[in-house]
């Protein structure tokens, strides 16, 4: 029975160590590649080694308690009831707490203090969906973050709407988007990669849908992108993308969407200056390739239910230049 | 004050149980102020919800057993995940302890009812009339969608149009009269009703834990009763209070909300300890180890509750100070938890475990504590939870708290005190295969959750993308809540042929220590024909023969003997030590608590609709039987 019973405690060990290291390249908050993130995944295995001793040694002493009387008459022992009671239930605890709260605030000391020049990045939280403001670059986008490695950034959090939380496991913890309040969350990048986003607090329907991206570059490649990013982008190329930048103007789009550089300032939905740049369609809803933004265009509602996009009666010669235009815009 | 040990002839007892008799067929089904009755009611109708709310949970699973699956709308997901924490905390948790209490108690401290059974019936019928209020919402389509947290904005007008949030606003608000009433009994029942003798470090642990319930009900209820009502203001009537456009806070719904909602916790937690605190010493044939480090540890736990309710907050940007001493305090709270832990575990290792069906979930209880509390620590540190908070981790930590450290007593409590209840064992094979079914469903279920959560799976989420690495482990928990579900089915099964076929059950089928086996099984209406005389922490154990006090000439001591039950009394008494004071005469049965809890209602259902007919026919309407039962007290 106790060798069993070990032999499951092992293998939950095993499961988690597996589980939680085995994933890199999704959104493992133990596979750490920002600062505070890093800082979280040290305190963690700090107490998933304290939690396993602890559950080994107190699990043990629920078994061998169950166990040691079982033929019907009490055994006697050295380890007097209220022994049990002072170290196992007041001493060793108040020990191992006393280092958590040691650890707690050196670490919480350690994390979200203002840094020198940090990048500032401004993200709302909209339903259902990030507006992101860089607004020392004059460039405004949605749902990805281009941040620069190695370089602390603050990032604003406001909502004028519900409660959001912006989450990237990988970089840092949550922080909430509160109407009526800025939060700031402060962080740096260690390593260039893309990490994956969730707003972490439920904001109605499309909760499951309000993904995003943050992508961590170079310097150099950072400084290129918002100056790439701060110009208004080029003007359609092919004659299908200029008919779809027209049709955008006539059709109910710039009624709800800004791309900077034409007519269209709607503020209702994303910016879409450089939509064709981005990953995904509908804060992570579906992939941005052309035949899901024609899916999209016409039935927002089938592919992201509750969304304030609505259904649009459109041609297929709409849908064509409009898809054209839109994966245009870089 | 004589003590005798002379049990009455059977035809006294007869003319008893003439005397106590409720009135028959449905009358009487409404008009009953038996503390029995109404708790095995609440009982049986909580584990109603249970069932609804479990049903609800596995559909939830089928959703997310696969990524992007459309079993279920994104709509009727928020309204299922909704409703179902919201029933589970507040239509069957909370109630169902105090169901068992409204039953154990009275019987535990030796007295024939609560303090005021009127206000006891009262307590079950606004219980169930606002259990069926919230369903029925599903009724016009609009269950809450909002979760069971309710958090504004989300939750007001502008972002919530619908009916749906006013079903959750103004049920809470209703279901909170219950829980406080009830609370209120418990207090002075405990205080005034205990059988001579019987002084307060005699007082059965469960009975403490039922004391400290109460009080952190009349305290923490209040918070969440204001948030909801200043929620139903905003919605009903346009105020502002949590809208931050117009000069209201959103944090402070939230403040409102969580003073009442860790509290909450230890309030479903507590009482689930004081039954494996009746449980373990029972099985381990020995006295509890630690009662007055037990019972210290009660009330800190009380106490130190007050203080932890802005972890759940610690991702809103509150000032890092201001977190740190919560930190603090959540991390301080464990060590009278760790105090009872250990009290239980030396009560097992300087005795002799019996491995019996209310046993095993005992130390099935303490095997997930045991992880639940950890994780409770764990969350406590507050640069941990930022990652952790609202995420899945967090899923299975209250799980392993609320469901592991909460409905596993709750479930040996049911094969513990069925048979006293029903007066039939519960079969002990099958109790044992459906411990394991649901240990291991549960474990199955509720420990990958730990992992999806550093997979960075967030709450509430009604489907997700494949690819991220959570696929699997979806699948292997909604198989886990299968067999989870399967192990609860057996018990169901196990009560109802129980009730045909099962063994009679004696008196005190464990030999236990407390009071309540030194009845009948089920027990009489006036639970002792005369009321035992304590002298000492375990009067089955240490007084035996049980000594019971004889009726005296003057008023103190009229109701302790048959003389006192045939008069359809009891005796008061004060102190610590718990001498005679008075005789308190129970009220006949009587259909006024229900009628007052009807009117209010069809006041709550004249808000909701907003139809100021309706609301004042329910105010008049328990008006009516709110005077009508104050006159008839005054001629008693």
């Amino acid at each position: 029975m106790s060798r069993l019973r070990h032999t499951a405690v092992f293998a939950w060990v095993l499961a988690i160590v597996i589980g939680i290291s085995a994933c890199s390249g999704s959104t493992s908050a133990v596979d750490a590649h920002g600062s505070e993130a890093r800082h979280i995944a040290g305190l963690w295995w700090l107490m998933f080694g304290l939690a396993v001793g602890v559950y080994v040694v107190v699990g043990g002493f629920i078994i061998v308690a169950a166990l040691r009387g079982r033929r019907g008459t009490p055994r006697r022992s050295r380890i007097s009831q209220n022994m049990f009671i002072t170290v196992g239930g007041v001493l060793v605890p108040a020990l191992i707490l006393l280092v958590l709260a040691v650890v707690t605030v050196t670490t919480t000391g350690a994390l979200r203090k203002a840094g020198n020049n940090p990048v500032r990045i401004e993200v709302t939280g909209e339903r259902w969906w990030w507006t992101v403001r860089y607004p020392d670059r004059q460039i405004v986008t949605a749902n990805e973050l281009h941040i620069p490695v190695g370089q602390p950034v603050a990032i604003g959090l406001e909502s004028d709407n519900v409660v959001h939380s912006f989450w990237v496991p990988e970089l840092a913890g949550k922080v909430d988007t509160i109407p009526g309040q800025r939060n700031v969350l402060r962080f740096t990048a260690e390593k260039a990669g893309t990490y994956l986003g969730v707003c972490a607090e439920f904001c109605g329907i499309q909760h499951a849908h309000m993904g995003f991206r943050v992508i961590a570059q170079s310097a150099g490649a950072f400084e290129r992108w918002t100056t790439a990013h701060a110009e208004p982008p080029r003007e359609p190329t092919s004659e299908l993308a200029a008919d779809g930048a027209l049709r955008f103007q006539r059709l109910p789009c710039a009624g709800c969407h800004t791309v900077r550089g034409s007519q269209a300032h709607g503020t209702v939905g994303p910016d879409l200056t450089d939509f064709g740049s981005r990953a995904t369609i509908g804060a992570g809803a579906v992939e941005n390739d052309p035949s899901n933004l024609a899916r999209w265009v016409r039935h927002a509602q089938s592919i992201k239910p509750g969304a304030l996009m609505p259904n649009l009666t459109l041609s297929d010669d709409d849908v064509r230049a409009l898809v054209s235009y839109l994966e245009s815009l870089r | 004050m004589a003590t005798t040990q002379i049990r009455p002839a059977s035809e006294e007892l007869e003319e008893l149980e003439e005397v106590w008799e409720d009135d028959p067929g449905i009358p009487g089904f409404f008009s009953t102020v038996d503390h029995k009755r109404i708790g095995k009611r609440y009982i049986y109708t909580c584990f109603i919800f249970f069932f609804v709310g479990g049903l609800i949970a596995l559909a939830m699973r089928v959703q997310l057993a696969t990524p992007n699956s459309t079993f279920l709308s994104a709509d009727s997901y928020n309204e299922l995940f909704t409703v179902h924490g919201t029933t589970m905390i507040f239509l069957f948790n909370t109630p169902v302890l105090a169901g068992f209490g409204n039953y154990l108690l009275p019987m535990m401290i030796g007295t024939r009812d609560m303090a005021f059974p009127r206000l006891n019936a009262f307590s079950y019928w606004v219980f169930v009339f606002a259990g069926i209020f919230f369903f029925s919402s599903f009724l016009i389509g609009s269950p809450p969608d909002g979760g069971w947290f309710a958090y504004t904005p989300l939750t007001t007008k502008p972002f919530s149009p619908g009916f749906n949030l006013d079903f959750w606003g103004l049920g809470v608000a209703f279901v909170g009269i219950s829980t406080t009433v009830g609370a209120i009994n418990f207090i002075v029942t405990t205080f005034k009703l205990r059988a001579p003798g019987m002084s307060l470090n005699r007082l059965p642990v469960y009975v403490w834990s039922m004391l400290v319930f109460s009080f952190m009900v009349i305290f923490a209820v209040p918070a969440v009763t204001v948030a909801a009502g200043l929620l139903e203001l905003d919605r009903i009537f346009g105020t502002a209070f949590f809208a931050p456009g117009a000069g209201g806070s959103t944090l402070l719904y939230q403040h409102l909300f969580w003073f009442w909602g860790h509290p909450e916790v230890y309030i479903l937690f507590v009482p689930a300890t004081g039954m494996i605190s009746m449980i373990i010493p029972v099985f381990s044939r020995r006295p509890i180890a630690g009662y007055l480090w037990i019972v210290t540890a009660l009330v800190a736990i009380g106490f130190m509750s007050f203080g932890v309710w802005v972890h759940h907050m610690f991702a809103t940007g509150m000032p890092a100070l201001a977190l740190s001493f919560f930190a603090a305090v959540s991390l301080l709270i464990a060590v009278p938890s760790g105090v009872q832990f250990f009290a239980w575990i030396a009560t097992m290792w300087h005795g002799a475990v019996r491995f019996t069906t209310p046993m095993l979930f005992a130390i099935g209880f303490l095997l997930i504590f045991l992880l639940g509390g950890i994780t409770g620590v764990m969350v406590a540190v507050l640069p941990f939870d930022w990652q952790a908070t609202d995420s899945y981790f967090i899923v299975a930590h209250f799980h392993y708290v609320l469901n592991g450290a909460v409905v596993f007593p709750i479930f040996g409590a049911l094969y513990f005190w069925l048979p006293k209840i029903t007066g039939r064992m519960l079969n002990e094979r099958l109790g044992r295969v459906s411990f394991w079914t649901m240990f291991v469903g549960f474990n199955v279920t509720f420990f990958p959750m730990h992992i999806l959560g550093f997979l960075g799976m967030p709450r509430r989420v009604y489907t997700y993308s494949s690819g991220l690495g959570w696929d699997t482990l979806n699948l292997l928990i909604s198989v886990g809540a299968f067999v989870f579900a399967l192990g609860v089915l057996l018990t169901l099964i196990n009560f109802v042929v129980s009730q045909r076929r099962g063994e009679r059950a004696p008196d005190n089928p464990w030999n236990a220590d407390s009071l309540e086996w030194a009845t009948t099984s089920p027990p009489p209406d006036f639970n002792f024909e005369a009321i035992p005389v304590v002298a000492s922490r375990h009067p089955l154990w240490d007084q035996q023969p049980l000594p019971v006090a004889d009726s005296g000439p003057d008023d103190a001591t009229q109701g302790f003997g048959f003389a006192g039950a045939h008069d359809h009394t009891t005796p008061i008494t004060g102190g610590l030590r718990s001498v005679p004071e008075g005789t308190m005469r129970i009220p006949e049965p009587t259909v006024l608590p229900c009628v007052l809890a009807f009117g209010l209602a069809v006041f709550v259902v004249g808000l909701l609709a907003q139809a100021l007919i309706v609301g004042v026919a329910g105010l008049v309407i328990g008006a009516v039987g709110l005077v009508w039962w104050a006159w008839r007290t005054g001629e008693h």
